[in-house]
């Protein structure tokens, strides 16, 4: 029996409705983390770059979207790591930055703060530790809510 | 053996010393966003570990991988910098080897950044991004606690003092490094001496250089104690699988 490769945009759905493990209010592809989606051959070839080069989320994404591509019917998958050009937050989708805000996590900004409070919208911030919960993240607090929150450190 | 293995054994064992070192913190750093933030930098060098080793793995060609390389191999095998192996002490000490070290790392994975070999530029690429943030943090913490009480101030002269001797192994190039490390010292000197200002610390008069890391020639007793612990698990379980 012959059965269709699915399409490289069928993929990319597919894909769409993999979560991020520790942030599962995005996608791997609102995170900007998969790089290619590619035929070769018979085989599918998907590109992943890691967020930090430590990320222990990196091998448990790997399996997620093998288990998601298995599936889905896709018998052979090859995951390539990609290094370069290294991953940025500017690859976050618009929509995944709004995911972000809506689940209490300030997305990044240039100018390498919180614009505001997620949870109040204050602009009274300030920095509690460069680091956070994850390598991705650092924690800020709310001078008016009072309430700690996560920021999604600009890289 | 090649230059290029011996070279990203350096860069790995760097990675991998500190990276354990400061993973030793883990639960017992003076406060909790400390702790956070030590962990954070661990597990950045530590990914940094695998992806050096990894190219010094499949550089060699042989059977062993990042991790026989990490866990396999003995104490005058680890070509890192003495500076690295030197012991936590107290959190002053620790900053000052992370401000030392952060400030040669940048400068190295700058000038590794815009090397011809595909994959030694493209982990310094990566590696750059995580570094510059470990080192805004480290120069904020010297200056914070060089220019704070009088007790953080002597504590951080203290720690200057001691480590200073090590320093200077880090600007020694021979044959094996891909760049050549005497000429980082310029912008590390005028990094540093800015951030000493600042932090109102004194840069000792002498520049005398222990040295012996890099080379696996003579390390210090430090780095078998920590490897007698760091190796402990897979060297009792060598078959032991995640």
């Amino acid at each position: 029996m012959v059965v269709d490769r699915p399409s490289i945009a069928q993929v990319w759905e597919w894909l769409e409705d993999v979560p991020d493990p520790e942030i599962p209010v995005i996608s791997l592809v609102d995170l900007g983390i998969i790089r290619d989606v590619q035929w070769q051959g018979e085989t599918l070839e998907i590109s992943v770059t890691p967020t930090y080069s430590g990320c222990p989320a990196t091998s448990i994404i790997n399996l997620d979207i093998e288990t998601a591509m298995a599936g889905h019917g896709v018998e052979n998958l090859s995951l390539k790591r990609q290094l370069s050009p290294a991953w940025t937050t500017d690859w976050l989708s618009e929509k995944g930055r709004a995911k972000l805000e809506a689940y209490g996590i300030a997305p990044p900004q240039t100018a390498g703060g919180p614009q505001h409070c997620p949870r109040c919208q204050s602009q009274n911030v300030n920095r509690i530790s460069q680091f956070g919960s994850t390598p991705c993240k650092a924690q800020w607090r709310c001078t008016d809510c009072l309430e700690p929150f996560d920021y999604f450190k600009c890289i | 053996m090649s230059d290029l293995f011996e070279f990203a054994c350096r860069m790995g064992d760097n990675a991998l010393v500190l990276g354990h070192r400061v993973s030793e913190w883990c639960g017992i750093a003076p406060v909790l966003e400390e702790d956070i933030a030590l962990a954070n930098i661990s597990l950045d060098l530590i990914g940094q570990t695998q992806l050096w080793l990894g190219l010094a793995a499949e550089i060699e060609g042989g059977d062993r991988d990042a991790d026989a390389l990490a866990f396999h191999r003995d104490v005058w095998d680890f070509r890192n910098l003495l500076l690295v192996e030197q012991p936590n002490r107290d959190f002053g000490h620790t900053m000052m080897r992370q401000f030392l070290f952060d400030a040669w790392h940048f400068e190295m994975l700058t000038a590794l950044k815009s090397s011809d070999h595909e994959q030694i530029s493209a982990i310094a690429e990566k590696s750059l991004k995580e570094v510059t943030y470990h080192l805004e943090r480290s120069c904020d913490t010297v200056i914070a606690l060089g220019d704070g009480t009088e007790e953080s101030h002597n504590r951080m002269q203290a720690a200057l003092d001691r480590l200073w001797p090590y320093v200077g192994e880090m600007f020694l190039t021979d044959d094996h490094d891909h760049v050549d490390t005497s000429a980082l010292r310029p912008a590390f000197d005028a990094r540093v001496l800015d951030v000493l200002t600042e932090a109102t610390l004194q840069k000792p008069d002498s520049d005398f250089t222990h040295k012996g890391g890099k080379t696996g020639a003579r390390h210090t007793e430090a780095l078998g104690h920590m490897l007698a612990t760091m190796q402990s698990l897979p060297r009792a379980y060598p078959d032991a699988k995640w």
